[in-house]
C-alpha cells in the first residue's frame, strides 16, 4: 500500500468520491463557524473600527493563493517524474482556483486599503508580487487551453510551472528591493510575538482550516471532473473509430 | 555551432524585416512617449530610464517568435534535433543569434535614442552597462518563451502573456540601475544583482527551453 496507487484514476475517483462530501461539509462547517464568528462574534479593532474583519477573508484567501501555486509545483514535479496523469490534472484543475484566491486577495485587500490607507491600490512588495503571481496563473491556464494534445500540455505547462516559480520567487524579492512598503508584516506567524490579537486569532485559524478544506473539496471535485471528460473523449473517439 | 550561427545570422540580415525591425519599434517608442506625457524635459528626463528600458524589452519581445517558428515551419527545426550537437546548443546557439541580431542593436541605440528623451548626463554609461548586461537575458528568456509556443497556431500573443511576467526581475533591476546611474547614486547593488538574474538565466533556462523542444518536437 503506497501513496501512488491514487495515482490510479478510477482508483482516485473512487476514494475522492468517498471522502469528497466529508471534505466538502467541513469545509462548508468551517467557514460557516469561522465568518459568523468573525464578523458578529468578535469586538471592533480600536483602530481600524469594523473593516479589520476582512482580515477573515484576505488572509486565508492570500494564504492560498501561494499554496496552490506550491501543490501545482509539487503536482507538475511528480508528472515531470513519475508521470501519473492524475498529478497533471489535479495541476491544471489547482490553477484557477488558485486564481480565483488570489483575486478575492486582491480585491479584499483594495476594498480595505480604500478606507485605511486612503488608496485602493499601492505598489507596495507584497501587493505588486501578487498581481505577478496573478499574472503567472493567467500564463499558466492559457497555455493549458492552448495546447491540443494532453500529454504535451501536461508536459509544457508542468516545465512552465517550475521556471515559473523561480522567476516568482526572484520577482517577490525583487519588487521588496525596487520599493517600500506600505502592508503591514505578517498577520500570522509560529513566533507568537507578532500575532494577531487572541480575540481574532481563534476566528481567524477557523477561516484558513475552511478555506484549505474548500481547497481540497474543489481540486479534487475539478478533477474528476477532467479525469471523467477525458474519459468521455476517449470514448467518443472510440465510437467515431468503430 | 559556429555554422548554425552564422546561418542565423545571414539569415536574420538577408531575408529582411527582422533585422531592423526591433530597432524601429525601439525608435517608434521612444519617439511617441513626448507625444503622450509632454515635453517638459524635467519630465522626461526623470523617466527616461525606464521608457528605455520598456522600449527596449518590448522591442524584444516582438522578434521572439521568429526565433523557432520559420525553422518549425519547414523542418530545419527537426534536423537540428536529430543533429549531433546537444539540442542545449542549439538553443543556446539561437539565443546568441537572437541577442546579436535584436538586443546588441537595441543597446548600442539606447544612449542615441536617451538624447530624445533629454536622459541626464551621468545616466548614458550606466543605461549602456545595465542593458548591455541585462538584454542576454531578455533573450534567453524569451527563447524559452518561443520554445514553449514552437507547436501553437497564433502563439504570438500567448507568447507575450508567458514571457513577461518572466521579465519582471530584469526589469526591475536593469531599470534601477540605469535611474539610480542617471540620477547619480551608486549603481552596484542593482547592476550586481541584474548580471547575477543574466548570468542564471542563461545557465539554467537552456536546458529548461530543450526539454520543452523535445516535447514540442515528440
Amino acid at each position: 500500500m503506497s501513496l501512488w496507487e491514487y495515482a490510479n484514476p478510477v482508483r482516485f475517483i473512487r476514494v475522492t468520491d468517498r471522502v469528497l462530501p466529508v471534505v466538502a461539509a467541513s469545509a462548508l462547517g468551517c467557514l460557516v463557524v469561522g465568518l459568523v464568528w468573525g464578523f458578529f462574534f468578535t469586538p471592533d479593532d480600536y483602530r481600524q473600527g469594523s473593516t479589520v474583519k476582512i482580515i477573515y477573508l484576505h488572509v486565508p484567501a492570500a494564504l492560498m493563493a501561494i499554496n496552490a501555486w506550491l501543490m501545482m509545483l509539487v503536482a507538475s514535479l511528480i508528472w515531470v517524474v513519475r508521470r501519473h496523469h492524475v498529478s497533471a490534472l489535479a495541476a491544471r484543475a489547482a490553477a484557477p482556483v488558485g486564481a480565483t484566491m488570489t483575486v478575492i486577495a486582491l480585491a479584499t485587500g483594495a476594498i480595505w486599503g480604500q478606507p485605511m490607507w486612503g488608496t485602493w491600490w499601492a505598489w507596495d512588495p507584497r501587493l505588486t508580487s501578487f498581481l505577478i503571481l496573478f499574472l503567472f496563473y493567467l500564463g499558466y491556464m492559457a497555455l493549458w487551453e492552448a495546447i491540443e494534445n494532453d500529454d504535451s500540455a501536461a508536459d509544457l505547462t508542468s516545465i512552465l510551472c517550475l521556471v515559473g516559480s523561480v522567476f516568482a520567487l526572484l520577482s517577490r524579492y525583487a519588487v521588496n528591493f525596487w520599493n517600500q512598503g506600505l502592508h503591514q508584516g505578517a498577520s500570522l506567524s509560529l513566533d507568537k510575538e507578532e500575532n494577531v490579537a487572541d480575540v481574532f486569532y481563534m476566528p481567524l485559524l477557523v477561516c484558513i482550516a475552511g478555506f484549505v478544506l474548500l481547497f481540497v473539496a474543489l481540486v479534487f471535485l475539478r478533477t474528476q471532473t477532467e479525469i471523467r471528460a477525458r474519459r468521455m473523449r476517449a470514448i467518443l473517439a472510440r465510437e467515431r473509430m468503430a | 555551432m559556429r555554422a548554425l550561427l552564422w546561418r542565423d545570422l545571414a539569415l536574420a540580415v538577408r531575408a529582411g524585416g527582422g533585422f531592423g525591425l526591433g530597432l524601429a519599434f525601439f525608435l517608434i517608442v521612444t519617439v511617441l512617449v513626448p507625444f503622450g506625457v509632454g515635453p517638459e524635459t524635467a519630465r522626461l528626463s526623470a523617466i527616461a530610464p525606464g521608457i528605455l528600458w520598456i522600449g527596449a524589452l518590448l522591442a524584444c519581445l516582438l522578434s521572439l517568435d521568429r526565433i523557432f517558428a520559420l525553422d518549425f515551419e519547414d523542418g530545419t527545426l527537426d534536423l537540428l534535433a536529430t543533429a549531433p550537437l546537444p539540442l542545449e546548443g542549439i538553443v543556446a546557439v539561437k539565443a546568441l543569434a537572437h541577442w546579436i541580431t535584436t538586443g546588441l542593436p537595441l543597446v548600442a541605440a539606447a544612449p542615441a535614442l536617451g538624447i530624445f528623451l533629454s536622459l541626464p548626463g551621468p545616466g548614458y554609461p550606466w543605461l549602456f552597462l545595465s542593458l548591455l548586461i541585462g538584454t542576454p537575458a531578455l533573450s534567453v528568456i524569451g527563447t524559452f518563451g518561443a520554445a514553449l509556443t514552437v507547436g501553437l497556431k497564433r502563439g504570438g500573443l500567448l507568447l507575450s502573456l508567458l514571457v513577461l511576467p518572466l521579465y519582471v526581475p530584469t526589469l526591475i533591476f536593469g531599470a534601477e540601475a540605469a535611474r539610480r546611474g542617471a540620477a547619480g547614486l551608486p549603481v552596484e547593488t542593482p547592476l550586481l544583482l541584474l548580471a547575477g538574474v543574466s548570468a542564471g538565466a542563461l545557465a539554467l533556462l537552456p536546458f529548461a527551453a530543450a526539454a520543452v523542444l523535445r516535447v514540442s518536437l515528440r
